[in-house]
């Protein structure tokens, strides 16, 4: 018996934009009951070769074969093929309930009519059998990011999929959430009956630890590795990734003695739609500290992130800053007053709220900045010093090494973790006295963490009181002094994380669902 | 005030309600695909005009003259919108703008006046009953095309979401033509209904009711049959204030004309005032997909 051909294959395959090669020379395949993972920094072209492989971008050279059968591929084809590509973002319609959803575009009908019953208990059935347990009447805007990740494979599955292609499946999602995931993955591509392959982009090196059989790394468009999971250790994926060795990021232990708090929130309750998303929040901040907050997503993170900045109205309870006179009470400031005392925000959404795409890399380093770069001429009328705008813009573009370093590029043009290092840098150059940071690494390239790491611990040995809001366990290890875990919106507890005997993360873990503190 | 005059009132409502209804549903169809339909008034001027035109030969000719000045209209708007991704509003604005040139010109050229056409005498008859039928009827249709047809599916999904919906093989281009096109047929039968009712063209004779057909839309929560309930509701105001005035009541006439855009108003900032609980616009309305 000889062994079934791939599922699918890239050949030398290259793909261009302009005078970018995005995939230069890539030669990859994926075979029935194997798990790939796909590796690489932020425009190291993962998604350019998934899309490539299913024919959203044409070739520029090499060749794609579905079953050994070369073709020219498009996304027809592709489905026909048992191709199936989960994107990145959710292509989701949020007001559709999750049958309507899996079955757009190839309905039951009955009598010309849509057969809304069979498609509910198709998807119904499709779900149990695959472990993805949902609703099929629920609308997606209700799911929380985990759920509507599910709604994302069994639409792929409907379809007959048998080369699931997926796009950083679990970076919107919670560590238990993402284990789940894959464990479901696993088992879609473990069961010998479904022949079924699964080509994985991930950032996160234990996961591909945890399920890929073979891990491809791709570095400036070219494949540079292709190795077997068991046979390496994450720190060599990573050196493969950057091609050069990580200096691993290490927190230097708190000098003795108190330091003044820099920020205070006390008994804070925020409501949003109706619902108490805050319930009497009490946390302090000291200067040269990062209190890191644990939690599930939708425990009251955001809104505590929006109170404190000023975007969301505060039901009772106070937000205070220190200033050179001692704490302050900012909670009824705007947000221009509460920047101008020295707080800085790096906002968990970058797109929503950290960057307009199609400014220049300059001007989104100017936005709530612009009195520090005017020209002394006609103060009123706040005239910008450009040429000073982009002397500071390319120092700051060196320094967290934003590539490329164009100050004059629009942030559209960037990939996500240089967009992500753009936001800290704006923030973080204005030395404040406090930092918010939100979800700071979500999504991002682990050169880009080491950076934004970096940066977030150099700013606190320099004095500063970070708030870090994140929902990696290791992340919080790493940086935070202390972890409070948010849970329901309130404070569960806090947890001392001294460098030489961190928190355990079982502990964390448990506190985060709710166990008893 | 005896139970009479309330018959008459809604007797009333229901005729002037039809143009309301018919560009509501007009616009309510091809909003929820996402294409944001402005030209509804120029839609209602359009076939108005062409049914006067073919009135001369019947009740039949000037109907189905009617029906292909609508779908004609919509053809022209959705290629420029949907196709060639012009902007949708400017495109409404100046559809509504062509109709009323284009009326005026073929005014001057058949009857020589550029004001009104004489009295079209082929359309005597009792037509009310057929058309407040099928308008409320057509209310009801669309309401099971949207919800119940795997066409219906499609439309929403594309007004939602069109990037999606592509991803999963839908023709997103044809589905906003094809909700444009029925989009222009619908709204068409209100513009044959203002000739039909008064038997006669006059410039202008849709009086902005495919303006305030939007605001009926916007009001019912882009759905069917909100749009009916809120197209009726506009019409009782402009049935109240044609009764009153005809009971002696010292109104102006432009003060009774502007009731039903002052109601306008006053829903529009109700239904902004309640937010979005209930409705929300389509997600991707006003985006054209490349």
């Amino acid at each position: 018996m000889s062994a079934p051909p791939p599922l699918c294959e890239a050949v030398d395959l290259s793909v261009r934009y302009g005078s970018l090669w995005a995939n230069r020379g890539v030669s990859l395949a994926v075979r029935p009951g194997e798990v790939v993972a796909l590796v690489g920094e932020n425009g190291a072209g993962k998604s350019t070769l998934l899309h490539a492989l299913y024919g959203l971008v044409p070739l520029d050279g090499g060749q794609v074969r579905y079953h050994g059968q070369p073709v020219v591929p498009s996304p027809q084809r592709a489905i026909a093929a048992g191709l199936g590509l989960v994107h990145q973002h959710f292509m989701l319609v949020p007001p559709l309930t999750v049958a309507e959803n899996v079955i757009l575009g190839q309905e039951p009908r009955k009598h010309g009519l849509l057969d809304r019953r069979r498609a509910e208990e198709e998807v119904r059935a499709l779900a149990v059998r695959h472990g993805l347990a949902i609703d099929p009447r629920r609308p997606v805007a209700d799911l929380s990011v985990g759920e509507a990740q599910r709604v994302e494979i069994l639409k792929v599955l409907y379809r007959g999929a048998r080369l699931l292609i997926l796009d950083e499946p679990t970076a919107v999602l919670t560590p238990a959430e993402a284990e789940g995931m894959l464990r479901v993955l696993r088992q879609l591509v473990s069961d010998p009956a479904g022949g079924r392959g699964l080509l994985l982009v991930t950032h996160k090196l234990d996961e591909v630890m945890a399920v890929a059989d073979r891990v491809v790394v791709l570095r400036q468009g070219e494949l540079v590795a292709s190795l077997p999971a068991q046979a390496c250790s994450p720190a060599e994926i990573a050196r493969a990734m950057v091609g050069r060795e990580l200096q691993p990021v290490r927190r230097h232990p708190r000098p003795a003695g108190p330091a003044e708090v820099a920020l205070a929130v006390h008994e804070l309750v925020v409501e949003r739609d109706g619902v108490r998303r805050l319930d009497g929040v009490t946390l302090q901040v000291r200067a040269g500290e990062v209190l890191g907050i644990a939690g599930v997503e939708g425990n009251g993170q955001t809104e505590l992130c929006a109170a404190v900045m000023g975007l969301l109205p505060v039901r009772s309870g106070s937000v205070q800053l220190a200033s050179a006179a001692g704490l302050r009470d900012i909670t009824h400031l705007p947000v221009r007053a509460r920047r101008e005392a020295g707080l800085a925000w790096v906002p968990e959404d970058r797109h929503r709220h950290g960057l307009v795409l199609d400014f220049s890399l300059a001007d989104n380093l100017l936005l709530g900045h612009e009195g520090a770069f005017c020209t002394g001429w006609l103060p009123w009328l706040q005239v910008i010093d450009r040429r000073r705008l982009l002397r500071h813009g390319r120092q700051l573009l060196d320094e967290y090494d934003i590539q490329p370093p164009e100050v004059q590029a629009p942030a559209r043009a960037l990939s996500g973790g240089n967009q992500q290092k753009l936001v800290v840098a704006r923030e973080l150059s204005a030395q404040p006295r406090v930092i918010l940071a939100a979800q700071p690494t979500r999504g991002v390239d682990v050169g880009a963490i080491q950076t934004i790491h970096a940066q977030l611990l150099g700013a606190r040995d320099r004095g500063a009181a970070v708030l870090l809001v994140s929902a990696e366990l290791d992340e919080l290890q790493k940086l935070a002094d202390r972890i409070a875990v948010l849970y329901r919106g309130r404070i569960r507890a806090v947890l001392d994380n001294p460098p030489s005997c961190p928190v355990q993360r079982a502990r964390l873990g448990e506190l985060m669902a709710g166990g008893m503190a | 005030m005896s139970a009479s005059w309330l018959l008459g009132l809604g007797v009333t409502t229901l005729r002037l309600g039809v143009p309301y209804i018919m560009a509501a549903l007009g616009g309510t169809v091809s909003e929820r695909a996402g294409v944001i339909n402005i030209a509804l008034e120029g839609l209602l001027l359009l076939s108005a005009l062409a049914a006067a035109l073919g009135a001369p030969h019947g009740a039949a000719a000037a109907a189905l003259a009617g029906l292909g000045a609508g779908l004609a209209a919509a053809a022209v708007f959705g290629l420029l919108t949907v196709l060639l991704r012009a902007n949708q509003v400017v495109c409404g604005v100046a559809m509504f703008l062509l109709a009323d040139g284009l009326s005026r010109f073929l005014l001057k050229v058949v009857y020589g006046s550029t004001s009104n056409s004489p009295r079209l005498g082929q359309l005597e008859g009792h037509w009310a009953p057929l058309f407040v039928t099928g308008a409320l009827l057509a209310g009801l249709l669309l309401h099971g095309l949207l919800g119940a047809t795997t066409f219906g599916l499609r439309l929403r999904a594309v007004g939602e979401h069109p990037a999606a919906a592509r991803s999963l093989g839908v023709p997103v281009h044809r589905v906003r033509l094809l909700a444009v096109l029925l989009s222009g047929l619908l709204t068409s039968v209100g513009g044959i209904w203002l000739v039909f009712d008064q038997r006669q063209f006059v410039a202008l004779m849709s009086g902005g009711r495919g303006f305030i057909a939007l605001a009926a839309m916007i009001f019912g929560g882009w759905r069917p049959l909100g749009a009916v309930g809120a197209a009726l509701l506009f019409a009782l105001a402009e049935a109240l204030a044609v009764r009153l005035q005809a009971q002696g009541l010292p109104l102006p006439n432009y003060a009774v004309q502007m009731l039903p855009c002052g109601l306008t108003l006053v829903a529009l900032g109700l239904r902004g005032a309640m937010g979005t609980r209930g409705s929300r616009p389509p997600a991707a309305l006003g985006q054209p997909l490349d």
